[in-house]
């Protein structure tokens, strides 16, 4: 079925198709749309959820944890502060391996308070040992927010899927919905290895772990993340094979012969799309890699997509505070440390609280990155592209 | 009873246990005071059972018959909450 939906309509139709056990949840902008229309849905009895609304994000999540222990297939909805707010727990639901789904919608952390897209809410909560994946339009927000659901409880890790504030939350587009029988029937039921409500049965969830067993449930989780790609690469396929949309951890466009390339993650992958097309109109060969698996970080098929690269553009959404640059600048960078030929890499850190990026300002970006490759040299290795007083 | 430490990959997924793993772990070497309890001017409110964050008042058809002193960490709450005119548990230094 073709309908209109916003980004945060196409995450809380996916959640009605999900009939998800329990929501818990607090709403924040610009995620509120997600919770509020999922309420309708379990008001108007169209999903069979218990709906808790708590009194704030930490127990919102905590009350997922709770959840998902107990058995139940659980998601909730949060953004920015929220996120912020969750983060102790997050670290907990990851080490207890409960595989909570967070529609997530990108938006500035505090401060200065803002309600706009950048990533620094996801970023700042990357080695929380959960799974995120960055979506580029309401389409793909709908469709990854079910294939998560499905990878979290094969491997048993918590995973957010998130949209750009307004940019894809707000914006009204077109998206191709699955039948609502289907989604239940791809999903099956959630298989348990226990249940905290199993009586019968009784465990001890979290106990304390000192120096003599930590470092080996550490092991375990980290071996989780190591092993995760495999079961999203697999679920992406089914996922193409019975609805038609097909998925990769790394979105490549126009990369057979790039010599000239971007990365990026979000809504701006579809705003490169276009600069590239009209460079390609002029013969230009540049290409656009979007990071759409971020945790954990699909480094072969990055590796793979950008091999051809002479000069690399990286596009960061947030800083990361330590005068090294952006996230994925530091993990692009991190990545080519051990190829023969490393690329000249520049990274920009653009769009911080919401500053639009235009189709204009990339093209501009990749003529620069052309100049570079003329030159052979990097002058500056990080800039603030779009602020003022550069 | 000493047992083996696994290694991370023979350990179960997500921080599962058995239930009651707690019972192994002895906590009464924790003690620098020790509670004496007077079976001869115990009143049997059990007000010491409630309080007991271990557990570890021993209690048999309504009546207290010792302390567990495997587990019993000698926090004094029973001596504390045992009512002023019964006085029936005593806080000890601990000596060995």
């Amino acid at each position: 079925m073709i309908v209109a939906r916003t980004g945060n309509e196409a995450m809380a139709e996916a959640m009605r198709q999900i009939n998800p056990d329990v929501v818990a949840a607090y709403p924040i902008t610009p995620a509120t749309e997600v919770v509020q229309l999922f309420s309708k849905f379990v008001h108007d009895g169209d999903v069979d959820t218990e709906f808790v609304p708590a009194e704030s994000e930490h127990s919102a999540i905590s009350a997922c944890v709770g959840a998902s222990a107990a058995g139940a297939r659980v998601m909730t909805s949060t953004a920015s502060q929220g996120l912020a707010l969750m983060h102790e727990i997050l670290f907990i639901a990851a080490g207890l391996r409960v595989p909570i789904v967070i529609c997530l919608v990108n938006r500035s952390l505090s401060s200065p308070i803002n309600i706009h897209c950048d990533h620094s809410d996801t970023l700042a909560s990357r080695d929380s040992g959960w799974l995120q994946i960055y979506t580029e339009n309401a389409q793909e927000a709908y469709d990854t927010t079910i294939q998560l659901v499905k990878v979290a409880e094969q491997a048993l890790l918590p995973g957010i899927v998130s949209t750009d504030a307004f940019i894809i939350s707000h914006g009204m587009e077109r998206v191709e919905l699955v039948d609502d029988n289907e989604v239940p029937k791809f999903l099956g039921e959630r298989k348990l290895n226990y249940s905290l409500l199993d009586v019968d049965n009784p465990v001890t969830l979290g106990a304390l772990d000192l120096q003599d067993f930590f470092f080996e449930h550490k092991r375990s989780e980290i071996d989780a993340m190591d092993h995760v790609l495999p079961i999203i690469e697999r679920v992406q396929k089914e996922y193409g094979d019975k609805f038609g949309r097909y998925y990769s951890t790394v979105d490549e466009y126009k990369m057979d012969d790039a010599e000239v390339v971007i990365i990026a993650m979000g809504s701006t992958g579809g705003t490169a799309k276009v600069a590239v097309e009209r460079l390609r109109e002029k013969g230009k060969k540049v290409g656009l890699v979007r990071a759409r698996v971020y945790r954990p970080f699909p480094k072969d098929a990055m590796l793979k997509a950008v091999t051809k690269a002479k000069v690399i553009g990286i596009m960061d959404r947030a800083d990361t505070l330590s005068t090294l640059g952006g996230h994925l600048y530091n993990d692009v960078r991190s990545i080519l440390y051990d190829t023969a030929t490393r690329p000249l890499l520049k990274n920009y850190i653009y769009g911080l609280g919401g500053r639009d990026i235009s189709i204009e300002e990339i093209e501009a970006i990749y003529d620069e990155l052309f100049n570079i490759k003329k030159s052979g040299k990097v002058d500056k290795n990080i800039v603030y592209y779009g602020v003022r007083g550069e | 009873m000493k047992k083996e430490k696994k290694g991370w990959k023979d350990l179960p997924i997500g921080l599962v246990l058995e239930a009651g793993s707690s019972k192994e772990f002895e906590t009464g070497d924790w003690r620098s005071e020790k509670p004496i309890w007077d079976s001869e001017k115990c009143t049997h409110c059990l007000l010491c059972w409630v309080y007991c964050p271990d557990s570890s008042i021993i209690v048999k058809d309504g009546k207290v018959q010792g302390i567990d002193y495997r587990y019993c960490k000698g926090c004094g709450i029973c001596a504390e909450e045992c009512p002023p005119k019964v006085q029936a548990i005593k806080m000890v230094r601990e000596e060995k």
